[in-house]
């Protein structure tokens, strides 16, 4: 008795200090929408500088998802699957582009993809520019996201049984067939949840995407001009546009995972 | 049919060395062996999911040692049944159809006769996560068996089922696999699949095999004392069982036992060593087998003696050191053993 009413107060304490956790996130987000009210987002949705360029960041963040995931999904089927000397180096250099700065990071791949970088300066005689570009673009915000991507996918592959795969090779298919038909179905909300985190990380990005690509302006960065030049009257309602557009296709991503049928729970 | 040559492969914390045998075809194979002692590993290297570091595996006279499990054309069927959960019973045991690229009214008509065969006809709409275990085991053997391996490779089929059902499946697939003269290697670690299902059984031990016989021979001839201690129930006899009264009367060559397991027909009774007691007279008791038998053999185990007696049938008896003493149990000496009905166990 005693012991059940000690357990529940653990409960009740907990409970209170996590509620807090969830107000601060909670308050800053409302009451910028407060701040902007209808009418600032009217005004930033007319804005066509700011509509571009949050289309920009959601387009190109489309882009880093889908490369990250293109040689991402491999890499996490691998780690997932074989043992072999320095796999834990491998996985910790995974996990360099989430605990950098990304400012940090930004600057590295300037010393690749600038102009008179290592594959920069020669694909700048190619005529193909990577800096201040929609690739500059892209190439940042896959680097500080991929990780996110390849971390859930590994995380799915390990959770499928291998012997599943050896059954349906058993049974004729090759290796190939036996992940597509099998490992990926089972771990589709794995694979969804990844990329969707992937995305909203991209879209996120500031740092080594202003660094690498301050022009064409993705939203972050013509949030930050604004606020500079401007200050908040004309940068908090496009702030507040942007969050709201990420929040709608976030509410809507994971729904559509969150249905994604478990099959180990059946 | 199969050859085993030579086989090593260490992989894991687990070791295989110098594996030989060959499995005849039509033949039921068992490896028995205790948990760890490297089975799996060996199945699953004879699928091809694994390639050995020493030694070949030859399919009908032709070498398959790195062929890929494709091409093997061997079915594999796991304990835990392994079945794909996305998918349900009806696209579990089309799945191998489906990759043959065999047209979809051939697909449905084998999967209707396997469902049949198997008694799952009415199951072939449910996910896996909805199947009882004996269900799943049904599933797991359809799909297995749909692509008519020319050898089915099971791992501790029975396994995960519980006892009751276990008896009944067991006899059920054994029937199955007979009629369809299918080739079998089959893992296990359970005494009783071993000896019902088996034509011949091999004994392994860390990762070697260190007997190979006829079923039969392994259990009354053990060559190793580890085989000797793993087939562990010292007291098998093969014969036929009836009902007369309240009782059940067990006739094998030699003897007859009184029990009070209602099985009838060909069974096997088992005795445990430790459950029979050994007069010097012929005794009145609530027992109701006693037999007379000459003294065979007496194995000091250190602390219990194991006295071998031969009534018709040899069996083992488990005493003390000191009744053996005092007693003055001595080779070719006549004792009789008495044991009770209910320690009689009948199993099929």
């Amino acid at each position: 008795m005693n012991m059940r009413k000690k357990a529940e107060g653990t409960m009740i304490i907990a409970g209170i200090i996590g509620a807090i956790m969830v107000i601060f996130i909670i308050i800053p987000i409302i009451s910028m929408f407060i701040d902007v009210g209808i009418s600032g987002f009217i005004r930033a949705a007319g804005d066509r500088s700011a509509m571009k360029a949050i289309l920009l960041s959601m387009i190109a963040a489309v882009y880093a998802t889908a490369l990250s995931a293109l040689f991402g999904i491999p890499l996490a089927y691998f780690l997932a699957r074989k043992k072999f000397p320095g796999k834990k180096l491998i996985e910790s250099i995974i996990d360099i582009p989430i605990v950098v700065p990304h400012i940090i990071a930004g600057i590295a791949l300037l010393t690749v993809f600038g102009r008179h970088g290592v594959l920069g300066a020669p694909l700048d005689e190619l005529g193909i520019r990577i800096a201040d570009s929609m690739i500059g673009i892209v190439i940042a915000m896959m680097f500080v996201s991929a990780p996110f991507i390849i971390n859930s996918a590994k995380e799915g592959f390990e959770s499928v049984d291998p012997r599943l795969e050896n059954v349906a090779m058993g049974l004729g298919a090759s290796r190939t067939r036996a992940v597509i038909t099998i490992t990926v179905p089972l771990c589709m909300k794995n694979l969804l949840v990844g990329a969707i985190m992937t995305w909203a990380r991209a879209i996120s990005e500031f740092g080594a995407v202003m660094i690498i690509a301050y022009y064409p302006m993705v939203a972050t960065t013509h949030i930050y001009t604004e606020y500079l030049h401007s200050g908040l009257e004309t940068s908090v309602p496009i702030a507040a546009l942007l969050l709201l557009i990420c929040i709608i296709i976030f509410v809507i991503l994971r729904t559509i995972s969150a249905r994604w049928k478990r099959y180990d729970q059946d | 049919m199969i050859k085993i040559e030579s086989l090593s492969r260490s992989w894991d914390g687990f070791s295989l060395e110098d594996i030989s045998f060959e499995v005849n075809e039509g033949e039921h194979f068992v490896v028995l062996g205790p948990t760890g002692s490297g089975k799996t590993l060996l199945l699953e290297i004879i699928a091809g999911f694994h390639f050995p570091d020493k030694g070949r595996i030859l399919l009908r006279n032709s070498e398959i040692t790195l062929l890929p499990p494709k091409k093997r054309g061997i079915g594999f069927v796991y304990q835990d049944y392994m079945l794909f959960p996305n998918m349900t019973v009806r696209d579990n045991i089309a799945y191998g159809l489906r990759v043959m690229g065999l047209k979809s009214k051939m697909i449905e008509q084998k999967v209707g006769e396997l469902a049949g065969l198997l008694g799952i006809g009415g199951l072939l709409e449910r996910f896996p996560g909805k199947l009882s275990g004996g269900e799943a085991q049904r599933t797991s053997l359809a799909r297995a068996l749909s692509i008519d391996p020319d050898i089915l490779l099971l791992d501790e089929p029975m396994g995960a089922l519980d006892p009751n059902l276990r008896s009944e499946i067991r006899t059920e697939i054994s029937r199955l696999f007979k009629n369809r003269g299918t080739t079998i290697i089959h893992v296990t670690h359970s005494r009783e699949d071993a000896i019902i299902m088996g034509d011949r059984i091999a004994i392994m031990k860390n990762g070697r095999i260190v007997q190979i016989d006829d079923s039969d021979r392994v259990f009354r001839h053990p060559r190793t004392k580890f085989v000797a201690e793993f087939v562990g129930v010292k007291n098998i006899f093969k014969g036929n069982s009836k009902k007369v009264g309240d009782l059940v009367y067990f006739k094998s060559q030699g003897i007859t036992l009184v029990a009070t397991t209602h099985i009838f027909g060909e069974v096997y009774a088992s005795i445990r060593p430790e459950d029979i007691i050994i007069s010097l007279q012929r005794m009145e008791s609530s027992a109701r087998n006693c037999i007379k038998g000459k003294v065979n053999e007496l194995i000091d185990m250190g602390g219990i003696m194991r006295v071998m007696v031969d009534c018709g049938a040899l069996f083992a008896v488990n005493i003390t050191q000191a009744s053996c003493a005092e007693m003055e149990i001595s080779l070719g000496k006549e004792v009789y053993l008495i044991f009770k009905a209910q320690n009689v166990n009948l199993f099929s």
